[in-house]
């Protein structure tokens, strides 16, 4: 297509869709280095190091260690169950693993809020074996767990399908039990794949805001992870502070992008 | 394509990223593992825990002066806080409904009672506390852009003049109680029946545009352009000024006195907590409020030069205290501000 | 181009189909997956959906009603409404000059499109704010407006879309696009007529679940449009009336949303099924716009790379 007129469109496009992008994606991203370091490194660095700060990095950390490993283990099991055992209740399971991905975050601290609440069916059990859910870290975990929970399912069922079993039934054949067929044959080459959905997951949970907020009642050094940190610092005035939390949340975005993107082609290699 | 290729893969770079992903993770976690764990292990020994819980705008002063103040005493060591600061109204809600607290500081009496009342977690008698249980004073103020363009001078300016008005939503936030009650106030003492005072207030009411959650929020909302004017604690317009803000404020001639109560939790178990509160009100830690913009509660500490009097200077005391004030005013349903509102169309559930 | 677990094999294989539990295993499996995701996922939303209608039908009905909640609702619609359209259209674009286009640079656009996967949304809400806010530094304020709202949800949709039809446009089969070319068909005829309907299903996806995100986005409107009431979409409505203590009140409105979510998560799989007569036959398991696969390849690359 080398007419004049396609050569043209094409230009066309291309300012059309990169404009967009650069206003809309771009000069934010800018922005965020930009207006951190503003003032010099030393403002925005003191702020990451205060004890808040730190204790606020710990904590978005913490939850990562405990929410990626927990939905890795059931999104790996899960795609296994939905991918080779045939079931009618399998699209039910679907459909429920997809909810996180269309729900508000508020409606998902809220229902955890109300599940485990002094007044809820949970809440009052739990309290009086000394279980504190929310104000606290186990409710931030499980609001972790509740939104980054179908990434690690989505990524590995189309891998399990592309695969096909011949190659476990081979090994099946030969004598090999369920787990060494799937330590030895399957996990090698859905690997790829569930590290996208590994990335994913802990891309969501770093970033996790509204639910974690409400769960956790947003109390610094105790349960304000680092998104939470920002809005109170820029509640407080401290531009310093809410900007040096969002880059450092901005670096590990673009880690994890740099990760995704290794990652397709080494699903596609 | 795809397919079976996939399968035999070379073994050794399995999951190699993912790995060193969380190797890092696991290192950074240990690292701040390590010292935190510190932390609580000698806290156990002496000092302990305090959780502090409040309203909007003391914050950066408990955490950034404050507490590391109290700290380095000898009754401070070994002490660590949490914080959690918000509008007054919802915070104390939040307390009713488990959010661990030692330390209770809210910006109206009833917030302070619904404790009492509604969780048994603050003693009947905190009002028998020095000073009555106020941690600070404040009195509202009106906020303009710098250069006052409107020539805003009191409340009664609020009426006359067309303005837009910046106050928070009375049902959330303690501090938009005492601007009503400022407006109602000053219209009382210059004669008005009770009736035409809430007129006043409904004046006040219909020009304001914007009724954000809390006190900081609304002067976050001032600071970027929304309305004209902004009824507010004059410690908060003191800190806007500090930061920078194109702004300045004016001290009514005629207008409320905003009495802060703090007290103790029952769930606090630590001497702590009560010797944190008798720090606040030492001249140390009065002096500390004072220099953030806040007037202390010891009369011999107010400088007029920062805190002028204003000539007019009245009580919530006058109309009977916070539980008539809040019952007969705000409210949900048979409250006259709720009514006001509601006319308006503004939410009033809380 | 994907194998069909069970129907692939043609060899007379053992009875097992690849890896498969021991028949008390799988019963074993599936019964603690259900009880993670009942645990997790499905008690809380029927605690929610019991508070909503706790004090009876007309309690609920009142709340959903009240005009705060009627006010943001319209809003958080509207704007969503707005946002898909825009990103329908820029999405396409998008997809397109990655997928048939070649310029420098193309594979770090390819990446950045999922930044708003990747980004915290209230890192989104404050940047936003300070580049379009009123501390500007190209002089655009729109901070604490409904535009602001807008703009906000356009960002953290992007992707959606564009992710969506990529994977459609490089299966897409040239020849009939070059066909009708050939006959004279102009560029935009071709797009219309051949390319568009082939990208209906992945865009119709793309766009249901762009707005089930726009519908319950929070943290990046949060601080760039506020939370007046002029501006405060559904999600920061919850959130006040859950401070201001009114549980019900915000779990009716919450179940409002829910609903709106399950809704657009059936259109979806509707769609889907719809389009699998496209070789992407995913065994009746929905297929989100997110696998890992590199979409900036062009189309009729069957080759080895």
């Amino acid at each position: 297509m080398g007419t004049a007129s396609g050569r043209r469109s094409r230009w066309g496009l291309r300012t059309l869709g990169l404009g967009y992008l650069a206003l809309l994606l771009l000069m934010p991203l800018v922005m965020i280095f930009y207006k951190t370091f503003e003032d010099g490194i030393s403002p925005p660095l003191e702020a990451i190091t205060s004890p808040d700060g730190l204790h606020a990095l710990q904590l978005s950390l913490l939850m990562v260690a405990i929410a990626v490993p927990l939905n890795t283990v059931f999104g790996v099991g899960c795609a296994l169950l939905l991918v080779r055992h045939k079931w009618r209740g399998n699209s039910v399971i679907d459909a429920v693993i997809n909810l996180p991905f269309a729900i508000s975050p508020v409606v998902i601290g809220l229902s955890l809020f109300l599940l485990y609440g002094a007044k809820g069916w949970l809440g009052p059990t739990l309290s009086e074996a000394g279980i504190e859910i929310l104000f606290s870290v186990p409710g931030m975990v499980i609001a972790s767990v509740f939104v980054s929970l179908p990434f690690v399912v989505r990524e590995t069922v189309p891998v399990l399908q592309e695969i096909g079993t011949e190659q476990e039934q081979a090994a099946s054949t030969l004598g090999a039990n369920a787990w060494q067929t799937f330590r030895r044959v399957t996990l090698p080459a859905i690997r790829w794949g569930v590290a996208y959905g590994v990335v994913l997951t802990t891309a969501r949970v770093l970033g996790e805001f509204g639910a974690v907020s409400i769960v956790s009642g947003s109390r610094s050094g105790e349960t304000e992870t680092l998104p939470l940190f920002v809005q109170k610092q820029f509640d407080n005035f401290n531009t310093a502070g809410a900007y040096g939390a969002s880059v450092l949340l901005a670096v590990l975005a673009l880690t994890t992008l740099l990760a995704m993107n290794v990652l397709k082609r080494k699903e596609d290699a | 394509m795809r397919n079976a290729r996939k399968v035999t893969r070379r073994r050794g770079v399995k999951g190699a990223p993912v790995a060193a992903l969380f190797a890092l993770l696991i290192a950074v976690l240990v690292a701040g593992c390590g010292s935190s764990s510190d932390d609580s292990s000698s806290s156990s020994s002496g000092g302990g825990k305090l959780d502090v819980v409040g309203y909007s705008t003391p914050e950066s002063v408990y955490q950034e002066d404050l507490e590391p103040a109290f700290e380095k005493t000898s009754a401070g060591t070994d002490v660590s806080f949490s914080n959690s600061f918000g509008a007054s109204g919802d915070q104390s809600r939040a307390v009713v409904a488990g959010q661990p607290a030692s330390v209770v500081h809210f910006s109206q009496a009833g917030d302070m009672e619904r404790l009492v009342e509604e969780g048994e977690l603050v003693a009947k008698d905190w009002e028998k506390q020095p000073y009555g249980g106020i941690a600070t004073d404040s009195v509202v103020v009106l906020v303009v852009r710098k250069g006052n363009p409107e020539g805003i001078e009191s409340f009664d300016d609020l009426q006359s003049k067309d303005v837009g008005i910046v106050t928070p939503n009375p049902f959330s936030s303690g501090s938009a109680r005492w601007n009503i009650m400022a407006v109602y106030g000053t219209a009382i003492n210059e004669g008005k029946s009770p009736a035409q005072a809430l007129e006043a207030v409904k004046t006040v009411l219909e020009k304001t545009k914007a009724q954000p959650g809390s006190a900081r929020d609304a002067l976050a909302a001032f600071t970027q352009g929304e309305g004209d004017v902004l009824l507010s604690y004059e410690n908060e317009a003191i800190k806007a000024e500090k930061e920078g803000e194109d702004v300045e404020y004016i001290v009514p001639p005629s207008t409320i006195l905003i009495e802060t109560p703090i007290a103790v939790t029952k769930d606090a178990s630590e001497p702590a907590a009560e010797d944190f509160l008798k720090y606040l009100w030492s001249d140390a830690g009065q002096e500390i409020w004072a220099k953030n913009g806040y007037r202390p509660v010891n009369p011999k500490l107010v400088d007029p030069k920062q805190f002028p009097t204003p000539k007019d200077l009245f009580k919530i005391s006058q109309f009977g205290g916070w539980g008539k004030v809040n019952d007969e005013f705000f409210d949900d349903e048979t409250g006259s501000v709720a009514k006001i509102e509601t006319e308006l169309g503004v939410s009033t559930s809380g | 181009m994907s194998a069909h677990p069970a129907s692939a094999t043609s060899a007379p294989a053992p009875p097992r189909a690849g890896i498969r539990l021991p028949g008390v295993g799988a019963g074993l499996g599936r019964g603690t997956v259900v009880l993670y995701l009942s645990l997790v996922v499905l008690l809380p939303l029927a605690a929610l959906t019991a508070q909503a209608f706790q004090d009876g039908l007309s309690t609920f009905w009142q709340q959903v009603t009240s005009p705060q909640a009627v006010r943001s609702l319209e809003l958080t619609v509207i704007a969503s409404l707005i946002v898909v359209v825009i990103n329908a259209i820029f999405g396409t674009i998008i997809a397109w000059i990655l997928v048939r286009d070649e310029f420098p640079g193309k594979a770090a656009v390819n990446a950045v499109i999922d930044l708003p996967f990747a980004l915290p949304t209230i890192v989104a809400s404050l940047t936003l704010l300070a580049l379009y806010g009123h501390e500007s530094p190209i002089g655009i304020d729109i901070g604490l407006t409904r535009t602001a709202v807008v703009v906000a949800l356009l960002f953290v949709t992007l992707p959606f879309v564009v992710r969506a039809v990529q994977p459609l446009l490089i299966e897409m089969d040239r020849e009939m696009e070059e066909a009708a070319a050939s006959l004279g068909a102009s560029g935009f005829t071709v797009f219309r007529r051949i390319i568009f309907p082939n990208l209906l299903p992945g865009l119709a996806a793309g766009v249901a679940l762009a707005f089930a995100r726009a519908l319950g986005e929070f943290g990046s409107v949060l601080i760039f449009a506020g939370g007046l009431p002029d501006t405060q979409v559904s999600s920061v409505f919850i959130r006040s009336q859950i401070e201001s203590g009114n549980d019900t009140g915000a779990a009716a409105v919450s179940v409002v949303l829910l609903v709106a979510s399950l809704l657009l998560l059936a259109v979806v799989s509707l769609i889907q099924r719809w389009g699998s007569r496209h070789e992407r036959s995913t065994g009746g398991l929905t297929v989100m716009p997110m696998s890992g696969e590199d979409f900036t390849k062009t189309g009729d690359d069957d080759g080895d790379r």
